[in-house]
């Protein structure tokens, strides 16, 4: 199920989770808006999380895991649980404007 | 029931590869979605968490049936070294960490890592034998306090 709904004052779509269906319609504004209602306010590292992730989905189709940031973003893992308390790998792909990464590991 | 899960606590059982990386997935998996989890290893399970052990986790290539090789091949010298050399070797490709690294990994995701008591007794084993991430030896009794609130999966 898609919602229409408004987002840093532009109308986007997201989907039951909150994911954006149509990354193309994400800006950088929206990222902060979506973080701040996650309760987090966006420092350097999580937008070196949050962009990272955002571009592992355009080039490779879906976003990174946590095993894949912990890896290769340079915030390791134990970084990202306390950026990103919950769910690092699906909180940084909600505020990056993309679907939920996909990936077992 | 909610109809989410919230909390999981798994126990690890078996030392074999095939044993050990299930439960691995399973709690990292719990994590990345947000699911608080608790790793309890106990028996021959306790090979995941063995400072000396853990980076010779093998295949069981006796009485596994779902490797398709012929039993008595199974038991030949050698053969549970190169099957689990291949394996790691598949698993390699798929970026599937080792052993060691994921379970340092989970440890780092604020999943909490426990031996059974009675197990270590058993096998003479010590805190020390373990490696820094396991917070505790516990009783079963303990255990279930820990687990309390949550679905308990044993493997």
């Amino acid at each position: 199920m898609t919602t229409t709904t408004t987002v840093a004052g532009t109308t986007v779509d997201l989907d039951d989770e909150g994911f954006f269906t149509d990354p193309t319609q994400w800006n950088e504004d929206m990222a902060r808006e979506m973080a701040a209602e996650e309760g987090i306010e966006l420092t350097d590292r999580h937008w070196t999380v949050v962009r990272f992730t955002r571009n592992e989905y355009l080039q490779k189709g879906t976003g990174a895991t946590v095993r894949m940031l912990g890896k290769a973003s340079g915030v390791p893992v134990k970084e990202l649980y306390q950026l990103f308390p919950k769910a690092p790998a699906k909180t940084a792909a909600r505020i990056a404007g993309i679907p939920k990464p996909r990936g077992c590991i | 029931m909610p109809d989410t899960i919230e909390k999981v606590s798994i126990i690890v059982s078996k030392g074999s590869l095939e044993g050990i990386y299930p439960a691995l997935i399973m709690a990292n998996g719990a994590r990345a979605e947000g699911i608080e989890a608790n790793l309890f290893f106990t028996f021959f399970g306790l090979d995941a968490i063995h400072k000396e052990r853990h980076e010779h986790i093998k295949l069981a290539t006796v009485g596994n049936p779902g490797l398709h090789i012929p039993t008595m091949a199974g038991g030949l010298p050698g053969v549970s070294t190169v099957m689990t050399h291949y394996m790691n070797h598949k698993m390699e490709k798929l970026d599937i960490p080792s052993i060691p690294e994921f379970v340092e990994m989970i440890a780092d995701t604020g999943c909490g890592m426990y031996a059974c008591q009675a197990s270590v007794d058993l096998f003479g084993m010590e805190k020390n034998d373990f490696i820094d991430q396991v917070q505790d030896i516990i009783t079963v009794g303990e255990f279930y306090e820990i687990a309390a609130g949550g679905s308990i999966i044993f493997t």
